[in-house]
């Protein structure tokens, strides 16, 4: 023990762990949310009403359709990364990595769904 | 929790022994709207996913999001999303360290609830 200095000895004790990686993408994604979700919510919100055929010629635009794929993207990572602290707030033990798992798998899949989707609508 | 009070040590205050107080309602309100509009989330991506599989299954989904449940959860998940846009951007400055104390907390936290309504009333004009 002659080397351990009282840093060394409480390194890793604490909580958080790898927090700051966390804290940063919240960071990132709610500042690219705030110029997303405006665009989206309106974008989104012209076209809903509208028939099949309206909508699938809307989705084909450019413009549109990167606004919701870049929305889809960034907020279930969003998504992801928030309802992951919610879980490690109320879950503990094996069922909080299980919830982990779940919520990050339905993000990205759902993010993957709905690009696909548009992706499809646009060519 | 089973050994969380080792030595019969003093807890801290649960949060049923707090007075509500609007920072920490305000918080919680975060948090919630935040996790609730995965429904909403999810509801769009069927509709963008149907959009793309077909008329039929285009129908579907849009008669859902378009019928009165599908507009009442839009409605408050326009609601939610308002808020928490609003509540983000007071963290976003509380992240500097600054506008921290009680007054500007409250201040912000009417802010965030206000703005959010008027936001919400907005949109549905708009939309």
């Amino acid at each position: 023990m002659a080397f351990m200095t009282d840093r060394k000895r409480a390194a890793g004790l604490g909580s958080a762990k790898s927090g700051t990686a966390h804290f940063w993408a919240m960071k990132v994604s709610s500042v690219a949310l705030l110029v997303l979700i405006p665009l989206f919510v309106f974008t989104f919100g012209a076209a809903l009403g509208g028939t099949y055929e309206e909508i699938v010629a809307y989705y084909a635009r450019p413009v549109p359709a990167i606004i919701a794929a870049l929305t889809l993207a960034v907020g279930f990572k969003h998504f992801s990364d928030g309802a992951q602290t919610l879980i490690e707030d109320y879950v503990h033990g094996p069922a909080q990595k299980i919830a982990i798992i779940g919520v990050t798998c339905l993000s990205y899949g759902a993010a993957a769904a709905g690009i696909f989707a548009l992706v499809r609508m646009a060519l | 929790m089973a050994d969380v009070n080792r030595g019969n040590r003093p807890l801290s205050p649960h949060l049923e022994i707090y007075r509500p107080q609007l920072t920490s309602m305000t918080s919680i309100l975060t948090r919630i709207t935040g996790n609730a509009m995965l429904v909403a989330a999810l509801m769009i991506v069927w509709w963008f996913v149907a959009a793309a599989t077909g008329p039929d299954a285009f129908a579907r989904a849009n008669g859902f999001v378009t019928s009165w449940f599908g507009d009442l959860v839009m409605f408050f998940s326009v609601l939610g999303l308002w808020y928490h846009t609003l509540a983000g951007v007071r963290h976003l400055i509380w992240d500097n360290a600054i506008m921290m104390d009680i007054p500007t907390a409250e201040k912000m936290g009417w802010a965030c609830l206000g703005g959010s309504v008027v936001l919400t009333l907005i949109t549905v004009i708009a939309v």
